[in-house]
């Protein structure tokens, strides 16, 4: 059974289509990466997942429930963690912090059940030294590792990732794609946007396209990285 | 005349002006309402603690306990329900939303109360006091104080300390983003209002066993808090309590000098640290 199943999703803002008949599935446990050039619509299509924004049409499935009219929170709760691509902590709150008010309100346990487990995330994701500091003093690699954890806090089995290794140093982005292979490796299935194809491609198990706001090619990364409208589109290459 | 007697039943005033401004710094620090009807507010809590002592013949201090409850629920409903709708970019209409609420606030306790001014009995409690030496203070007055630092001191504890309390400051920060972490914004906004008229309920205590109130009571009281708020710096509760003690302690010098000076006395107070220190005395370091 898949996991995250969406059904001819469609959305507009005005007259512009952001969001065209999109249909896909992830399995359990699967890693999907998603490419597009800037506008394709991928930062959307992620509010529509999370709900942040609601389709015009077509329905999302979510293990096994409709989720098409349910709200961010409860999404969250039934096992979606999200990071945004320009880092979004709660900035007045601690790194420590900032994980417990996620993994207390978006998993429904108790402080003392989470805490444990907030400070292994806060080790796996490098961030331990920095755990009493204010989020809002990390810096650009601390703060996207942060999205990361606050994420996996929520104890998601679906963790979409958006443009999280854009911007980062060559060492920097090898760290950050290591610490997600290994949470991809525990069984949490990941849907990830990105622009950095090398590191994209280490970690996902297929890839889809988007084009202005159409699936315009899915499957194995080599095969789409081959294909003649993905290397016109995206890569820019004239054939 | 004493000026040190003088100068400590400022600081006691200060007490109770940092009650009535507490519950208005929570619920701007955390959702940046501005709420004009919190004095009407502590009013309709006095007249809730008087009712519930005239005709059951409670205890003041019960009749505020029992209160506190009600006025929570009240508070939550509130903001649920009404105020929860007014929040936005736009700042204008939880502006224009209390101030009628405020109106209707007066109105309603006019309707039913009258205009005559009331006041609520603590019997013996009233003139006790207590020999500090050069000074004498009265048990009413200390209770209000130490009520205020209690208050505040709870407040703090449960803001930094308690997952409801990170709730809060998450969703202060950024409540999209909160929702994205399983919190309900509109929840936690709720549970704030009420807290604050929990607070509010003591405020109302000590306001109605001190002195007269009556219907209209309530917009001088906002007064107060407001200046108690700013004189202290935005967001930190013991600046609070530092502001409503200044603005305490300006009052009764300037009552102790001439009787028609105290009310003038707190303004001016407050407009001199506006003019040296226009974001208060304690402004937080990062906002």
């Amino acid at each position: 059974m898949p996991i995250l199943e969406l059904d001819s999703i469609s959305k507009k803002f005005g007259a512009l289509t952001v969001a065209e008949q999109i249909s896909f599935a992830v399995g359990e446990g699967e890693a999907l990466g998603i490419i597009g050039p800037n506008g394709a619509g991928k930062s959307t299509l992620f509010n529509l997942i999370t709900g942040n924004i609601t389709a015009d049409s077509g329905s999302i499935r979510f293990l096994g429930s409709d989720v098409t009219r349910t709200p961010p929170m409860a999404r969250c709760l039934s096992g979606m963690g999200r990071t945004f691509q320009i880092p979004q902590p709660f900035e007045k709150l601690t790194v420590f912090e900032n994980l417990l008010v996620a993994g207390v309100f978006g998993s429904r346990q108790r402080e003392a059940e989470v805490s444990d487990r907030c400070a292994e995330i806060l080790v796996d994701t490098g961030l331990i030294d920095k755990a009493n500091v204010l989020a809002g003093s990390l810096s650009l690699l601390q703060r996207k590792r942060l999205e990361l954890a606050r994420a996996l806090a929520t104890e998601p089995k679906l963790l979409l990732l958006d443009e999280i290794a854009g911007g980062l140093t060559e060492g920097e982005c090898r760290a950050l794609v290591a610490t997600i292979r290994a949470i991809h490796v525990r069984g949490v299935a990941v849907i990830w946007i990105e622009h950095v194809l090398h590191a994209l491609n280490s970690v996902v198990e297929r890839l889809l396209v988007l084009h202005f706001g159409k699936v315009i090619g899915i499957g194995k990364p080599d095969e789409i990285m081959a294909s003649r409208d993905v290397r016109e589109i995206y890569l820019g290459i004239e054939i | 005349m004493n000026w040190l007697d003088t100068i400590l039943q400022g600081v006691l005033l200060g007490g109770l002006y940092a009650l009535f401004a507490a519950g208005l710094s929570l619920v701007f620090g955390i959702m940046r309402l501005v709420n004009l009807a919190h004095g009407d507010l502590i009013v309709l809590a006095a007249f809730l603690i008087l009712v519930l002592v005239t005709a059951l013949g409670l205890n003041p201090f019960v009749a505020a306990v029992i209160a506190m409850p009600l006025m929570f629920a009240i508070g939550w409903a509130l903001q649920y329900f009404l105020l929860n709708r007014t929040l936005g970019k736009d700042i204008l209409p939880p502006l224009l939303v209390t101030f009628g609420l405020s109106i209707v606030i007066q109105n309603g306790l006019l309707e039913s109360f009258s205009a005559d001014s009331r006041r609520v009995f603590a019997g013996s409690l009233e003139s006790a006091s207590v020999n500090l030496g050069p000074v004498t203070a009265g048990i009413m007055p200390l209770m209000t104080f130490f009520s205020a630092v209690a208050v505040i001191v709870c407040l703090n504890q449960l803001i930094y300390r308690t997952s409801v309390g990170r709730a809060f400051r998450a969703t202060s920060d950024d409540p999209v983003t909160a929702g994205l972490m399983g919190i309900r914004p509109q929840r936690i906004f709720a549970m704030a209002t009420g807290l604050a008229m929990v607070v509010v309920t003591i405020a109302a205590l000590y306001l109605g066993t001190r002195a007269n109130f009556d219907p209209t009571s309530g917009p001088a009281r906002l007064i107060y808090a407001f200046e108690a708020v700013i004189i202290g710096g935005l967001g930190s509760l013991w600046g609070t309590l530092a502001g409503g003690i200044i603005l305490g302690v300006a009052q009764t010098v300037g009552a102790a000098i001439n009787p028609e000076w105290q009310i003038l006395a707190g303004h001016l107070a407050f407009l001199a640290v506006l003019l040296f220190k226009p974001r208060g005395l304690f402004p937080r370091a990062v906002d």
